[in-house]
């Protein structure tokens, strides 16, 4: 595809964005202190119950994932998996919030919200398997690729809703970014740019606590990362992370927000990370388990259990319906995923340039007839 | 740059096998007894130790202080090490990875390359820049580039690449020692390989910019540095087999280059390989061969040839060992320095 087909290309003219008003007064702008819930608040009873059962079945079915990926990298049919467990609330809400035309910027982390938004989980997994780097047309889902460099994807969603503006499109940006990750210049230039332009965008920063090792008070001196967004201009929003109902009532406001032309909205959302970085990190070097074990009782999925349990919307049978569909999803990933992804090493060459240079070309050649010759001496593939 | 601080320490200890992990992490030990100026700063690298536990148990051993855990943010972390080598300190930064080192090249370029050239030579950095670079251990994108030809187009820098347990160290204290910038790629691939090494007695080290010879032999020379060390060490042992006797040099670093050892080794062979894992176009290989060329041209009984990655971005872990050069395609390139049959 040529930059002249994308859709749209043909009828874009540029308008300049909408006059830029400093504000006066910062207060509107100041998060709340507390985190703001609903869970177990009189505020529960007034959100949807269809909303509150929906985001209760993702949840389960989104730690089912997790546990998944996690056991697939046991067997070696993943590299890595950086596990979302304990942060489902964030990932599901963060899906659930947004309009099919709208776009999501996952972090590495992110798999779940992609997955929540209708991406294939197996699609997914690719980056973490490691046979692509991005097993889906992001345009087609209206995701961009899962982000490994911390941050640097923040100015692209400010970029894109920018132009999705510009063209009189009404779309908005969320994108994800871990506590760590707000340390990073990019982040602090894509909230200027944001604020300046005025950009259909949602910043969600999870923060869970840790960045790698690094706990949240060397990350950061300021009384919250909602904080940060005073500075730029932007309201912050501090969100109890683990309460889905919550995540998704303040994100739909920043959403709402931004479609509406006011701009940008960031949002930190409290959370807790509660297996280690990655499977291939050792937890147990920085903190103990009694931490984790305190978050344990505050663990998304209860929550909303315990609400939806309490007001007679969810019963046994209700969970073990929701827990067989978790499980069935887990069956099929696990058979996708059990199954050796085709490769064809002369792919290596197929997507650096539109159309191949001839040094390309004539690397190309050169490897297939390594591989030619490889299968003819009858040597087994993967030395 | 002294050699003085690589042999420092205390001597009681015998060999035993070591990881160039351990060894750099001694590197990083004794430069910080030996020296308190030496600070250590980067993501992970106190609690944890480093991703890869380079830096285990020095926050422990020197404080929070000497080995400071940052906030996430590469061009801060150098940026900041500028500021504290221009105080007097001698900071050892840590990148995570090889591509997590980009956000840091505007400090990296505009600044630590050129303080003591902008200065009129009133401020040198004395700043180490560990990178863990290169690919081969499976890791997903951005983990796995080669940045070396980046660095080496940067004048004011040096590129130093060890490949094996004794130069770890060795060229690490020297790096540290060193009042010149140093870039120090520590080959990922190579963190677990082992050598019988006695960190209380380490071999001297020569000064960085030396070349060793690895390998000698007669019929070629293979150059190469870093992660390629082994694969050509090993394709020189198969290529007795079609009685090639080919001698290997290491570089150990590439900013200084050391084209002495080079050219005296091509002229005794006659025949030159280059092999690097990194893309070839614009690569470390182009300016080898050419300093080889205007050296030894008389010499030379076939072009100098180069082995490298292909000019891609690093593939998928899946795909990565049809990109990484192996020991076929250093002995094919053997085989092409046949240069008669071929033209
Ligand atoms: C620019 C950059 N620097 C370093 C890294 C290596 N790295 C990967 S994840 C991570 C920690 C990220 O922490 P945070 O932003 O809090 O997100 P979390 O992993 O907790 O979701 C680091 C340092 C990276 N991916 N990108």
């Amino acid at each position: 595809m040529t930059v002249q087909e994308l859709p749209g290309a043909a009828a874009y003219r540029p308008t300049p964005p909408p006059a830029w008003k400093p504000l006066t007064d910062p207060a509107p702008l100041l998060p709340d202190p507390e985190p703001f819930r609903v869970l177990g608040t009189d505020a529960a009873a007034g959100v949807d119950p269809e909303l509150l059962l929906r985001l209760y079945a993702e949840l389960v079915r989104g730690r089912r994932y997790n546990a998944q990926a996690t056991a697939l990298t046991k067997q070696g049919r993943l590299a890595v998996y950086p596990s979302s467990t304990g942060q489902e609330a964030c990932e599901i809400a963060a899906a659930l919030v947004l309009e099919d035309r709208d776009w999501l910027f996952p972090s590495y982390r992110d798999t779940l919200a992609a997955v929540a938004r209708g991406l294939d989980p197996v699609e997914a997994l690719t980056l973490l398997r490691g046979d692509r780097h991005t097993g889906y047309d992001p345009r087609e889902h209206r995701i961009a690729p899962l982000c490994t460099p911390l941050a640097t994807q923040l100015p692209h969603a400010v970029g894109l809703a920018h132009a999705a503006r510009l063209k009189g499109d009404d779309v908005v940006a969320l994108a994800m970014v871990g506590d760590g990750g707000t340390s990073e210049g990019d982040f602090h230039e894509a909230l200027n740019f944001a604020a300046v332009w005025r950009a259909p965008v949602v910043f969600l920063v999870q923060n869970n606590g840790f960045a790698i090792s690094v706990p949240l008070a060397k990350q950061t001196a300021a009384p919250s990362l909602a904080h940060k967004a005073v500075g730029y201009g932007m309201p912050g929003r501090l969100v109890d992370g683990n309460d889905a109902a919550a995540v998704h009532q303040v994100l739909s406001e920043a959403v709402a927000r931004a479609r509406r032309g006011e701009g940008p909205t960031l949002v930190e959302a409290v959370t807790y990370r509660m297996e280690a970085h990655t499977n291939a990190d050792d937890a147990t070097r920085y903190r103990g388990d009694g931490d984790v074990e305190a978050w344990r009782a505050h663990d998304p999925i209860r929550l909303l259990e315990r609400e939806l349990t309490g007001r007679g919307l969810l019963d046994e049978d209700g969970i073990g319906t929701v827990r067989e569909a978790a499980e069935r999803m887990a069956e099929g990933l696990r058979e996708q995923m059990n199954a050796d992804p085709v490769l064809d090493p002369m792919d290596l060459f197929a997507h650096v340039y539109e159309e191949q240079t001839g040094q390309l070309r004539e690397q190309a050649a050169r490897l297939r007839g390594e591989l030619e010759a490889e299968q003819e001496s009858g040597a087994e593939e993967g030395r | 740059m002294s050699t003085a601080a690589a042999t420092a320490g205390v001597r009681t200890g015998r060999a035993r096998p070591a990881t160039m992990a351990q060894a750099l992490g001694r590197a990083l030990r004794d430069s910080m007894a030996a020296d308190p100026t030496v600070h250590v700063l980067g993501e992970d690298v106190g609690t944890l130790g480093g991703v890869f536990r380079v830096t285990d148990g020095l926050a422990k051993e020197f404080g929070d202080d000497r080995c400071t855990d940052t906030p996430l943010a590469e061009a801060g972390i150098l940026g900041a090490a500028v500021g504290m080598a221009m105080y007097g300190l001698r900071p050892v930064v840590e990148m995570q990875f090889d591509a997590f080192a980009y956000p840091a090249f505007e400090q990296l370029i505009s600044h630590v390359a050129k303080m003591r050239n902008r200065t009129a030579g009133a401020m040198p950095l004395p700043i180490t820049v560990r990178v863990p670079y290169g690919g081969g251990i499976g890791g997903v994108e951005h983990h796995s580039d080669s940045s070396e030809a980046y660095y080496m187009a940067t004048p004011g820098l040096h590129v130093v690449m060890p490949a094996t347990v004794e130069d770890a160290y060795g060229l690490l204290r020297e790096s540290i020692a060193s009042d010149d910038p140093v870039v120090f790629l520590e080959p990922k691939r190579l963190y677990w390989s082992k050598a019988d090494w006695s960190p209380d007695a380490p071999a001297p080290v020569e000064p960085i910019g030396r070349a060793v010879v690895r390998r000698p032999g007669r019929s070629a020379t293979l150059i190469t540095y870093g992660p390629s060390l082994p694969v050509c060490l090993e394709a020189a042992e198969a290529a007795t087999a079609e009685g090639w006797d080919l001698e290997v040099v290491d570089l150990r670093s590439l900013v200084p280059f050391d084209d002495e050892t080079v050219a005296a080794s091509v002229r005794r062979t006659g025949r030159a390989v280059v092999v690097h894992e990194s893309s070839g176009f614009g690569g470390p290989g182009g300016e080898i061969a050419a300093r080889v060329t205007e050296r030894c041209f008389h010499h030379l009984e076939a072009p100098v040839l180069r082995v490298a990655g292909f000019d891609i971005p690093y593939p998928p872990p899946m795909q990565e060992r049809h990109h990484l050069p192996g020991v076929d395609r250093v002995l094919d390139a053997v085989a092409r320095l046949q240069w008669e049959a071929e033209s």
